[in-house]
C-alpha cells in the first residue's frame, strides 16, 4: 500500500493552550483510520485541518503528491460528513445528493444518474423526491454520505458521523460504511470518541490524549498491545494491579508468586495490567503455575456473559474484574460468596 | 518535542485565500466603510464640533461651560430628566400589568388585545400628541377635565408626559411581553406542590423571572422619552425640552457648536442605557434552559375578570387616541362645526404639499425597505458566514450594535455636521432622498441586523464548510439555501424598516429638503402653520398606510412560505 495522506509536524494553540502537538501520521491508499480519544483530545481539531476548516499552526500535509498545507478547503480533495449531517433542509434529497455535480456544469441527465447510483449505493434507492426532514436520522446520514461520495473524492472524512444516533442504528450504520469503503476503496478517516465503533471498523487507529498521539496500530494491536497506560485503560476495561518484578521473570502480586514474560536485572515496582478475559476460570489443571484462588463479590449481567468483581486476598486488596459466561456460571453453581481458582495468562500481561 | 523547538520556527501559518473568499471579504470591507462613513463619522463629527468654535478651532471643553451658564439651557435638561423619569415610572408599571394580562391569565381576546396595544406603532409619535389637543386642549372636548385636575392648560409638561406614556406604551409592552413569557413551567408546579400562596409565587417567581425585562423596559423608555423630538414640538407649548433646543439651536439659531454639546447630552443617557441593556441581556440568554417546558397559564375566575377589566380600560384609551385623531380629521371646522366631511384628507392631498410628502414617503419607506433589508441581511451573512479577516470582524459586530444607543435625532445632527461639510466629497448627498434613505437604513440597522443574525445562526455551521468540500462557491449556497431558508425573516426585516421608515421623525427632521420632505415632516408644518386638521388627517393617512403595508407584507410572507417553506412541513404518509 502507497502513502496518500502524510501529516508531519502539524500543531495548533489557541492562545497558550496547545490543542495538537506535533503530530506525524502517514495514512495509506484506501485505509480506513479512526482517530480515537476522549473529547478534547484534539482528534477534531486535527481533522478539520486536514480539511482546511482550521489552520494549523505549524506543520505540513501532503495528499497524494501535492502540498495541501495552505490550500483552501475548496482546493483540496475530500468529502466530508458531519455529526449534525448538515443536510440542505430546503432541498430534496436528490438535490443534496446532487449539490456538487450541478457546479461542476455536468449534464442534466448525467446528474440525475449518478444521484439515482448514489441512492442505491446507499440503500435508499428512490427517497430523492423527500425532503431530509422527512427521512430518519440514519437515513439523513446515509444521504450525507451520498452527499459527500457524489463528486468521488478520493479522500473521505467523517466527523463523529453516528454519535446522534441510537445504538441500535448506530451498528448497523457504522458496517454500511465500512462495506461502502470497502467497495469503492476510498481513504476515509472517522474521527469517534467510541472505542467500540474504532475497533469494529477501523484499519488502524490513531489514539489521541491531550494533543498527542499515543499509539497508532491495528484494532488488535491497540486491544492487545496498548502502548501507554492511557490507550490501556481508554480502549476496553483493564485491571491494574501492583507488583513487584524481580529478576528471573519472577512477579509478586501481593504474597502471589507469579511467572511472567518480561525480565529485569534490578528488583522494581510494576503496574500490570490485565484485561478481564486474560484472567481465566477455566481449563485450569492441578499444578498449573499462576493460579490464586478468589471469591465473587458482585455478578454484572451483560447477557451471555458477566461481568464479575473477585475479591483475591493472595493478590491484594484490590478486586479484580473477569467475565464469565452465564454457562459457565450455571454449570458451578456460582453466585456471590463462591470461591473459585483463576489463572493468569503470562503472556498477556502488560507491564508499565 | 515541541518545548525544545526554537521559537522562530513557530511562525504563524496562514492558509491561502480562495478567490471567492476575497469576494466575502471585499463585501465585508464594503459594509465596514459604509458603517464607518454613514454612522461612525458623522458621531465622530459632532464630538469635533462639541469642541470647537464657530470658526472651527480647537476650544476643549468651553462650549460645555458656555452650556452650562446658560440656565434656559440647562432648564430644558433638567425638564428631560425629570419628565422621562416620571413617563418610566407610569408606563412600565402599566405596560407590566398589561403583558401580565396577556401572558399569565385566561381572558379572551388576547390577540385584539395586543393588537390594540401596539397600534402606536404604526402611527407617527406625535399623533397622540394631537390627539390630546382635540380631548383637552384648549377647545378639546374635555378641558374641564384638565381644570378640574389643577392643571391650567394641556399644553407644558401635563401633555408631554401622557403623550410620551402612550407612545411609550407599546415599547415596553414587546419586551414585557417576551419576559413574562419565557416562564419556566416547572417553577411554578414546584411551588404550586409546596403550597406556595399566589401572592408569594408571583413575588419569589414571577417578578425575579422578569427582572431584566423590567429593566430593559425602563432603560428603552427612558431614551425613547428622553431623546423625542415630535411630542414636545407639537404640546410642548414654552416647556423646553433637550430635543426641541436641538433643533431649536441648530435648525434656529445655526448654533453648531452648542447643538452639538447637546446632542452629547442627549447621546451620553442612550449609550449608557445600552450598555447597562446588554450586560442585562446577556444574563438573560442564561436563563432558561432548553429543558425549561412553557408556562400555561389556568383558569381563574376573579383574576381573570380584574385582567380583563385591565386589558379593557387600557385598550380603550388606546382606542380613544386614535379615534379622536380620526373623527377630528373628518370634523368641518373644529370645534364649531363637526360635521364629518373629507375636506382635510382633499385639501391636505391635493392643496397643501402632503400629496408630494407622501410620495416622499413612500419613496424613503420603499427605498429603506428594499436596500436597508439587502444591506443588512448581506451584512449579517458576511459576518457570521464567512472565513478569513477575523481582525474586522469585532468592529463590524461593534458598528451594527451602535445605531441602536444612537437616538435619530443625534443621528440626524452627525449627518447635517459631516454631510453639509463645504469639504466633503459627499455634500452633494445633503437633502437628497438618497441621504434620507441611508440614514434610515442607519437609524434602524441594528434591529435588522439582531434579526438577521438570530436567524443565520439558527442554520448549521456546517453548510458553509460542506459548500467549500463539494466546490461550491458560498454565494451559490448563499443563493440556493440561505436565502430561501431566510426568506419569512427577510419579509420581517422589509417590514420593520418600512413601517419605521413612514413613521420616522428625528433623523429625517435634519435632513429633508422642499422636495424630499416626508408625511411625518408635513405633520409638524400644519400643527405649526395652524392646521391641525389636515395635521391630523395626515397622521391618520402614514397610520392607514403602515397598517396597509404591514398587512401586505405579512400576507406575502404567509404567501412566501407556502411556496419556498414546504420542507418544513411533515412528509404526507
Amino acid at each position: 500500500m502507497d502513502d496518500y495522506l502524510r501529516l508531519q509536524g502539524i500543531r495548533k494553540s489557541f492562545g497558550s493552550f496547545q490543542a495538537l502537538r506535533d503530530i506525524d501520521l502517514t495514512v495509506s491508499r484506501g485505509e480506513f483510520v479512526c482517530f480515537l480519544g476522549p473529547s478534547g483530545c484534539g482528534k477534531t481539531t486535527l481533522l478539520r485541518i486536514i480539511a482546511g476548516l482550521e489552520t494549523q499552526t505549524g506543520g505540513r500535509i501532503l495528499q497524494g503528491e501535492r502540498d495541501i498545507s495552505l490550500l483552501p478547503p475548496a482546493q483540496r480533495d475530500y468529502g466530508i460528513v458531519f455529526q449534525s449531517y448538515a443536510l440542505f433542509p430546503n432541498l430534496s434529497v436528490a438535490d443534496n445528493v446532487g449539490y456538487g455535480l450541478v457546479n461542476r456544469r455536468d449534464s442534466k441527465a448525467s446528474i440525475v444518474a449518478r444521484v439515482d447510483e448514489l441512492l442505491r449505493l446507499v440503500g435508499l434507492p428512490g427517497s430523492g423526491a423527500r425532503f431530509p426532514a422527512q427521512l430518519s436520522g440514519g437515513q439523513q446520514q446515509r444521504i450525507a454520505l451520498a452527499r459527500a461520495l457524489a463528486t468521488a473524492p478520493n479522500l473521505l472524512l467523517l466527523d463523529e458521523p453516528l454519535s446522534a444516533l441510537d445504538a441500535l442504528e448506530r451498528v448497523r450504520l457504522r458496517q454500511e460504511i465500512r462495506s461502502l469503503q470497502q467497495k469503492l476503496g476510498v481513504t476515509t478517516i472517522m474521527v469517534t470518541h467510541d472505542q467500540e465503533e474504532a475497533l469494529s471498523v477501523a484499519d488502524r487507529i490513531v489514539v489521541m490524549n491531550q494533543g498527542v498521539i499515543e499509539q497508532v496500530g491495528t484494532p488488535l494491536e491497540i486491544y492487545r498491545d496498548p502502548a501507554t497506560p492511557f490507550v490501556a485503560d481508554f480502549v476496553g476495561k483493564i485491571n491494574v494491579l501492583s507488583g513487584r518484578l524481580r529478576p528471573g521473570r519472577d512477579l509478586r502480586i501481593g504474597s502471589s508468586r507469579f511467572a511472567c514474560e518480561r525480565d529485569t536485572d534490578h528488583e522494581r515496582e510494576v503496574k500490570v495490567y490485565l484485561r478481564p478475559e486474560d484472567v481465566l476460570a477455566r481449563p485450569i489443571a492441578a499444578g498449573d503455575p499462576n493460579v490464586f484462588d478468589g471469591s465473587i463479590d458482585k455478578i454484572e449481567f451483560l447477557g451471555s456473559y458477566c461481568l464479575v468483581r473477585v475479591n483475591a486476598e493472595s493478590i491484594g486488596s484490590e478486586p479484580l474484574t473477569v467475565y464469565l459466561s452465564l454457562n459457565y456460571l450455571a454449570e458451578q453453581g456460582l453466585s456471590v460468596g463462591s470461591r473459585l481458582p483463576f489463572k493468569v495468562l503470562p503472556e498477556r500481561m502488560r507491564f508499565f | 518535542m515541541s518545548a525544545v523547538l526554537p521559537l522562530s520556527v513557530q511562525r504563524a501559518v496562514r492558509q491561502r485565500s480562495h478567490w471567492t473568499d476575497r469576494v466575502a471579504h471585499a463585501a465585508l470591507l464594503a459594509i465596514v466603510a459604509a458603517l464607518v462613513v454613514f454612522l461612525a463619522l458623522p458621531l465622530a463629527t459632532i464630538l469635533a464640533k462639541a469642541m470647537q468654535d464657530s470658526d472651527e478651532h480647537f476650544v476643549g471643553l468651553a462650549n460645555f461651560a458656555s452650556y452650562l451658564r446658560t440656565p434656559a439651557l440647562l432648564q430644558s435638561f433638567v425638564n428631560s430628566v425629570w419628565v422621562s423619569l416620571l413617563v418610566t415610572a407610569v408606563a412600565v408599571p402599566m405596560a407590566f400589568c398589561f403583558a401580565y394580562a396577556l401572558a399569565r391569565s385566561c381572558i379572551p381576546g388576547k390577540g385584539v388585545f395586543r393588537t390594540i396595544a401596539l397600534i402606536p406603532l404604526l402611527a407617527p409619535t406625535l399623533l397622540s400628541a394631537i390627539s390630546l389637543i382635540y380631548w383637552f386642549g384648549n377647545q378639546g372636548v374635555a378641558r374641564g377635565v384638565i381644570r378640574a385636575l389643577g392643571f391650567e392648560n394641556i399644553y407644558g409638561a401635563p401633555g408631554v408626559v401622557v403623550a410620551e406614556c402612550f407612545y411609550v406604551f407599546p415599547h415596553a409592552l414587546m419586551i414585557l411581553v417576551s419576559a413574562l413569557a419565557l416562564a419556566d413551567a416547572r417553577l411554578y408546579e414546584a411551588a404550586r406542590a409546596l403550597g406556595t400562596s399566589r401572592r408569594r409565587t408571583f413575588f419569589t417567581i414571577t417578578l425575579p423571572g422578569a427582572k431584566y425585562g423590567l429593566i430593559s423596559a425602563a432603560l428603552v423608555c427612558f431614551t425613547l422619552v428622553m431623546t423625542d423630538f415630535g411630542i414636545p414640538k407639537v404640546i410642548g407649548g414654552d416647556f423646553n425640552m433637550l430635543a426641541t433646543d436641538v433643533f431649536k439651536l441648530v435648525i434656529g439659531q445655526q448654533d453648531f457648536q452648542r447643538g452639538a454639546v447637546v446632542g452629547l447630552l442627549l447621546l451620553t443617557p442612550a449609550v449608557l442605557t445600552f450598555g447597562v441593556d446588554w450586560l442585562v441581556q446577556r444574563k438573560q440568554t442564561a436563563m432558561l434552559s432548553a429543558r425549561a417546558i412553557p408556562y400555561a397559564p389556568s383558569p381563574s375566575r376573579g383574576f381573570d375578570a380584574l385582567m380583563l377589566a385591565y386589558a379593557c380600560i387600557v385598550s380603550a384609551l388606546m382606542l380613544a387616541m386614535l379615534g379622536m385623531a380620526i373623527f377630528a380629521s373628518l370634523a368641518t371646522y373644529w370645534p364649531y362645526n363637526l360635521t364629518p366631511t373629507l375636506k382635510h384628507y382633499v385639501l391636505g392631498l391635493v392643496d397643501a404639499e402632503v400629496g408630494p410628502a407622501f410620495t416622499s414617503s413612500f419613496q424613503l419607506a420603499a427605498g429603506t425597505a428594499f436596500f436597508g433589508t439587502i444591506v443588512v441581511f448581506t451584512g449579517a451573512y458576511m459576518l457570521e458566514k464567512t472565513r478569513g479577516m477575523e481582525a474586522l470582524r469585532p468592529v463590524v459586530r461593534m458598528l451594527a450594535m451602535l445605531p441602536m444607543a444612537v437616538p435619530g435625532l443625534v443621528l440626524g445632527l452627525g449627518y447635517i455636521f459631516f454631510f453639509n461639510a463645504p469639504g466633503n466629497p459627499l455634500s452633494g448627498l445633503y437633502q437628497t432622498m438618497t441621504l434620507l434613505i441611508v440614514c434610515t437604513i442607519v437609524h434602524f440597522y441594528t434591529t435588522g441586523h439582531l434579526t438577521a443574525v438570530t436567524a443565520l445562526k439558527a442554520l448549521d455551521a456546517e453548510f458553509e464548510a460542506v459548500s467549500a468540500s463539494l466546490k461550491v462557491p458560498f454565494f451559490t449556497t448563499f443563493r440556493r439555501v440561505t436565502l430561501p431558508i431566510c426568506t419569512p425573516t427577510l419579509v420581517d426585516i422589509a417590514r420593520y424598516f418600512f413601517v419605521n421608515a413612514m413613521t420616522t421623525i428625528s433623523a429625517v427632521v435634519f435632513l429633508y429638503s422642499p422636495e424630499t420632505k416626508t408625511a411625518s415632516i408635513a405633520i409638524l408644518r400644519l400643527d405649526e402653520a395652524g392646521e391641525a386638521g389636515a395635521a391630523a388627517a395626515c397622521c391618520i393617512l402614514i397610520t392607514a398606510a403602515s397598517t396597509v403595508a404591514t398587512l401586505l407584507f405579512m400576507a406575502a410572507g404567509a404567501w412566501i412560505g407556502r411556496r419556498t417553506q414546504a420542507w418544513r412541513r411533515p412528509a404526507k404518509s
